[in-house]
């Protein structure tokens, strides 16, 4: 029931976004794991789809789908809600949660290297197979359970990232330092993230085209775990190297698609992401005038 | 005499909703004026630079692609400003187009975070220039009024 519940808000969200709201061209990087220090453009809400396909080792390979909702609160204040759901397959289909991120960008200006400070609440199920992020001695094997068995463990957390992100002749070179707290007393668990990304043309053409090379941004991933805080270190910990490319179409929707590699025993040996999503302008004028306020 | 109150309360709830109202014209003049302000803070260097697209025959025509992909949205169409609560200001005061093209390509850059405008270095170099190549073509609007007037307007005011 749960599940349906979350089609159905994905469904409508993204017919509601494709048929009633003007899109804005958006010039959005390849990354799935990692974050830049670009916020969303305040009032605009970017709706997301994404989802990854993964091989399990032992057991059965899944298909996770989550739903971002980002919203531009300030220029500097990012805020994003998702909604998280898994299909293990010869299992089931469930609703695994859902997280509540915050991104605030302390410094006025740009500088060499932007941090931007992220603070996120999770509250999802065992289930979860997102790896939307890769802390602690998070490996294969902890998917092995069945949906029925994971989905019994609650994880209540509190996930603190410092991004780093510089951008120079073009290229954005990320880099993610990441700590994660389960709230049941568990230790703190740490992991990275690194990306670099560049468009495929700098210069901007004089006509509107699909398939222009300045529309296209291809990057290279890289993330795992770094062990937890009495046992930090590589030891356990699962890594992932994945090549991934993003489609900036000029009707507002941006594809990606990346293919991530396991780089050790303890990693999937195959996570498949792709993703769409739009940019919708204006947004929290449209709110502010349903609640009868002033745009 | 009883009458009277009623009509002083509603006279004073309108006098408080215009001040309250002319604070906010006032806060978003004031608003605009400093975003123009942060155009002045670019530092010599930045300011100095020299626009590698002055001479790009197609430069202007993607510019414009540009601007309405990422800059229409609140400095309006036409760029002279746009409406709504995402009210940027108009691009074709003279204080931007008499500024620096190396001051307007500061500006994208770092943009003015904490009014609002968000940091456009996303943008690779050669399309934040073809930007300023294009807000530079469209010169001073009619009627706008030149920084002097603007700042004699701001001292008329009581």
């Amino acid at each position: 029931m749960r599940c349906a519940w979350y089609f159905f808000v994905v469904f409508a969200a993204v017919c509601w976004s494709s048929l009633f709201v003007r899109p804005v061209a958006a010039q959005e990087n390849p990354y799935f794991v990692t974050y830049d220090h670009y916020l969303e453009e305040p009032g605009n809400l970017e709706v997301e789809c994404f989802s990854t396909y993964g091989t399990q080792r032992g057991g059965n390979n899944f298909h996770s789908f989550w739903t971002e909702f980002e919203y531009g609160a300030t220029a500097w204040w990012t805020t994003e809600f998702y909604l998280d759901a898994q299909t293990t397959f010869h299992d089931s289909t469930v609703f695994t949660g859902f997280k509540w991120e915050n991104r605030v960008r302390p410094l006025k200006r740009e500088h060499w290297i932007n941090p931007v400070l992220y603070v996120e609440y999770e509250n999802t199920n065992g289930a979860d197979k997102t790896l939307k992020e890769v802390v602690g001695h998070d490996g294969e094997s902890d998917y092995l359970a069945t949906n029925a068995e994971a989905r019994r463990e609650i994880a209540r957390e509190m996930e603190l990232k410092l991004l780093l992100s510089s951008t120079a002749k073009g290229w954005n070179f990320s880099e993610n330092i990441i700590t994660e707290k389960n709230l049941s007393n568990e230790p703190w668990e740490f992991g990275y993230a690194l990306g670099v990304s560049r468009p495929l043309g700098l210069k901007a053409a004089a006509k509107r085209c699909n398939l222009c090379r300045q529309n296209i941004v291809a990057g290279l991933e890289m993330y795992g775990g770094l062990g937890d805080r009495h046992s930090f270190g590589l030891k356990d910990t699962s890594h992932y190297l994945a090549p991934a490319v993003a489609w900036n179409l000029p009707s507002g929707w941006t594809l990606r698609l990346s293919s991530g590699f396991g780089l050790n025993g303890n990693s999937h040996k195959l996570l498949m992401r792709w993703g769409v999503s739009r940019e919708i302008e204006g947004f929290g004028d449209m709110v502010r005038r349903m609640f009868g306020g002033k745009p | 005499m009883k009458g009277a109150v009623p009509a002083l309360l509603i006279c004073a709830l309108l006098l408080v909703a215009s001040v309250v109202a002319g604070g906010q014209n006032d806060k978003k003049s004031a608003k605009v004026e400093d975003v123009y302000a942060e155009l002045g803070k670019a530092p010599e260097k930045a300011r100095g630079r020299v626009n590698p697209l002055e001479k790009d025959a197609v430069a202007v025509a993607a510019g414009r692609l540009l601007f309405a992909d990422h800059c229409a949205e609140c400095h309006g169409e036409n760029a002279e400003g746009g409406s709504g609560r995402k009210k940027g200001p108009s691009l074709r005061a003279a204080e931007v187009q008499n500024a620096a093209p190396g001051a307007i390509f500061w500006l994208l850059t770092n943009g003015v975070v904490r009014k609002g405008m968000p940091v456009w270095s996303r943008l690779p170099e050669p399309q934040r220039w073809a930007l300023v190549r294009f807000i530079k073509s469209l010169g001073v609007a009619e009627g706008e009024p030149v920084p002097a007037s603007r700042a004699a307007a701001k001292a008329d005011k009581p």
